[in-house]
């Protein structure tokens, strides 16, 4: 789950990493109210799950209240990279003196925890690990072993920050890596983390990936959940429990298991189509869930033809191929449906399914050329 | 032979009075699985058809000597069942269950990695392990393998997809190629098992003359294989990788399917494998159809 940077300021700020003053809101009344409250100037930021926000006009500093009025009525709506603005981010702005780096994530290489330091802050961290990859420190840490303040000390070192960041950017760090092991964060990510000239080290900005296989253990994250960034068909498939990724092409796609649903949008795009979506409905493919995913797929106004791939393993031929009948009769669908069905007593299931064949409903032997009349179909409408 | 298990092995399941641990145990025991013991801390002393029920992995082990365990614990359980198989003694430990949190596995692989260095952990979120017609500890469909036949040309298989590694088994088994073992590595950022693991016990094993190897998008564990194909492994390697089409950014089903930036690429692992002399498939098909002609050509 990614999360806003209002969200993450809010998560850091629970793990005691300061952030500067502000408030989050939809509304530019409020937006001057807060602006008011946590003094001016303030820097007023768009909330979108997408970099290049402030080139795209989306951060900006008001002096006074008529600027910060005008400001968020110009943000909120803002259209930034197809991601539409419907919450802003409202905070006192602080003096910079520099600008620094500091993230945590998993290094599945190396299958420790990766910590990344740089006096390079505020840009793209690909950026600088392409042009000056020394300017980056970093550490590879032990989850047994966690982060003790020496090594916290000798890494700001090695990252070479000004020495007046020094006690300040060890005490982040280490606060920062609560956050990340605690909080059952991918990632957490301070891009500025600056130094004030007054000498205080704050996070400017916050990046925060969760692990939503974590939410047993912080039943707070399901307002996060409820926030993600979800175009209306993974709504609607998030909401019937479907391990769905929406895609702009023509063909809708539906397979039991996540590799093989994987090369199934392969397969179609070797046929010369585009998969409309990544849906995986899991070994069992039951009718109930064969349903769900089948009006899912019908509602998505992209969907020209419909390519269903079963491979039955425990599950039965005879099993998937009396869930498609049941589900079939549930939901009734407008594009035309492709069948490929192999693995366990595949011949039993396809005698099944014969007598329903037609324009509307067809089966094909291998997984390839279900995939060429899926797309064959998907061109003719 | 086969590698990590065979017929020998005896396997505590942890987990066997729970509707999941229940239906497959009971499945991998009449496949021939040794499926000596379950656990279950409130049902000690019961058992499942059979199986006897103990409190814990360590009563298990003094009781019938089992060296394996299959854990279907829900995920929040996950941690604590397997660092009590490690102190229990066991040493090949297969986590089925999905949605285990990064952090717990990241810990215990570390903390197995430290303190229990002999445990081989494969999983979590995988299929589990397959040595055609000796035993199935896991959610295989047995039917699809084909044993290996002493004296003819076998296959071993190493796969972090389900579905695919079945699409594989049974695309052998319909050509007439036996397989010595089936690994299911799994889809999760932190599997126990990887890819250089299997290879290598493949590599070693007398009776398994080529490696099918099915990878997908995310991390770079098919990159490592591919440098460890060169500088290790002699018998030939074909593979196929799913996700080519992935968007990025976007997980795709499994935890650890996802091309971040442009790192994890099905197109960077494909090339990565074919530097390595691998002969890699543009479908699962077309990869299987590679692998008979290996078998055709030795």
């Amino acid at each position: 789950m990614d999360l806003f940077e209002y969200q993450g300021k809010q998560f850091f700020a629970t793990y005691g990493i300061p952030v500067s003053a502000g408030d989050a809101t939809s509304d530019v009344d409020e937006a001057v109210a807060i602006a008011d409250r946590v003094g001016y100037p303030v820097v007023i930021k768009a909330q979108v799950h997408v970099g290049g926000r402030g080139k795209a006009g989306g951060v900006k500093l008001a002096n006074d209240a008529a600027e910060a009025r005008e400001h968020a009525s110009n943000i909120l709506g803002l259209d930034i990279k197809g991601h539409i603005v419907k919450v802003i981010w409202v905070e006192h702005a602080s003096d910079i003196a520099e600008e620094y780096y500091a993230s945590f994530t998993l290094d599945r290489g190396a299958k420790k925890y990766l910590g990344m330091l740089s006096a390079q802050g505020g840009v793209e961290i690909e950026a600088v690990a392409e042009s000056d990859p020394d300017a980056i420190a970093k550490i590879w840490i032990d989850p047994v072993d966690g982060l003790d303040e020496a090594t916290a000390r000798a890494w700001v070192e090695a990252a070479k920050l000004n020495p007046a960041a020094t006690e300040g950017a060890v005490d982040i760090l280490l606060k920062l890596y609560r956050a990340y092991t605690e909080g059952d964060a991918d990632l957490t990510e301070i891009n500025p983390l600056i130094l004030k000239p007054t000498g205080e080290v704050h996070a400017l900005d916050a990046k925060v990936t969760l692990d939503g296989n974590a939410t047993f253990r912080h039943p707070d994250y399901e307002a996060y959940d409820a926030t993600q960034n979800r175009d209306e068909r993974e709504q609607a498939a998030h909401d019937k429990g479907l391990q769905y990724v929406g895609l702009d092409g023509s063909v809708g796609v539906i397979a039991n298991g996540a590799g093989l649903a994987m090369s199934t949008l392969d397969v179609v795009k070797q046929a010369g189509g585009e998969a409309a979506n990544f849906l995986d409905i899991g070994g069992g493919a039951n009718a109930d869930v064969m349903a769900g995913a089948l009006e899912v797929i019908n509602n998505d106004p992209r969907v020209k033809s419909i390519f269903i791939n079963i491979f039955g393993g425990i599950t039965r031929g005879e099993e998937v191929a009396n869930g498609i009948i049941t589900a079939l009769g549930r939901v009734q669908i407008d594009a035309p449906i492709v069948i490929r069905l192999d693995g366990t007593n595949a011949e039993e299931g396809r005698a099944i399914l014969e007598p329903h064949l037609g324009d509307a409903l067809q089966m094909q032997p291998t997984m390839l050329d279900a995939a060429r009349k899926a797309v064959e179909l998907a061109a003719g409408r | 032979m086969s590698i990590f298990v065979d017929e020998n092995t005896k396997v505590v399941y942890q987990g066997l009075t729970g509707s999941q641990g229940r239906y497959y145990g009971l499945l991998n025991r009449d496949y021939g699985t040794q499926v000596v013991a379950g656990t279950s801390p409130k049902k000690a002393g019961t058992d499942v058809d059979g199986i006897p029920i103990f409190a814990t992995v360590a009563d298990a082990v003094a009781a019938t000597g089992a060296t394996a365990s299959c854990i279907f614990i829900p995920a929040p359980g996950v941690k604590g069942a397997v660092m009590e198989a490690a102190e229990a003694g066991i040493e090949f430990i297969v986590v089925i269950t999905e949605g285990v949190p990064a952090h717990d596995e990241a810990w215990f692989y570390n903390k197995l990695k430290r303190d229990f260095p002999k445990v081989q952990l494969l999983g979590p979120n995988c299929p589990g392990i397959i040595s055609p017609g000796k035993a199935n500890i896991g959610i295989t469909a047995g039917h699809i393998a084909k044993p290996a036949v002493a004296g003819e040309k076998n296959v071993g298989i190493v796969s972090r997809s389900g579905t695919l590694t079945y699409q594989a088994l049974y695309e052998l088994q319909q050509q007439g190629i036996g397989v010595t073992t089936c690994v299911g590595i799994g889809g999760d950022p932190v599997p126990g098992t990887t890819f250089i693991d299997c290879l290598a016990a493949f590599e070693a094993d007398p009776e398994t003359s080529a490696i099918m190897m099915i990878g997908e998008i995310g991390g770079s564990a098919e990159e490592e294989a591919a440098e460890f194909i060169t500088a290790n492994v002699s018998k030939p390697v074909a593979s196929y990788i799913a996700g080519v089409t992935a968007p990025a950014g976007k997980k795709m089903g499994h935890a650890g399917a996802i091309v971040s930036g442009n790192a994890g690429t099905a197109q960077g692992k494909m090339d990565a494998l074919r530097a390595a002399g691998v002969k890699v498939g543009l479908n699962p098909t077309e990869a299987g159809q590679l692998m008979v002609e290996i078998i055709a050509g030795l």
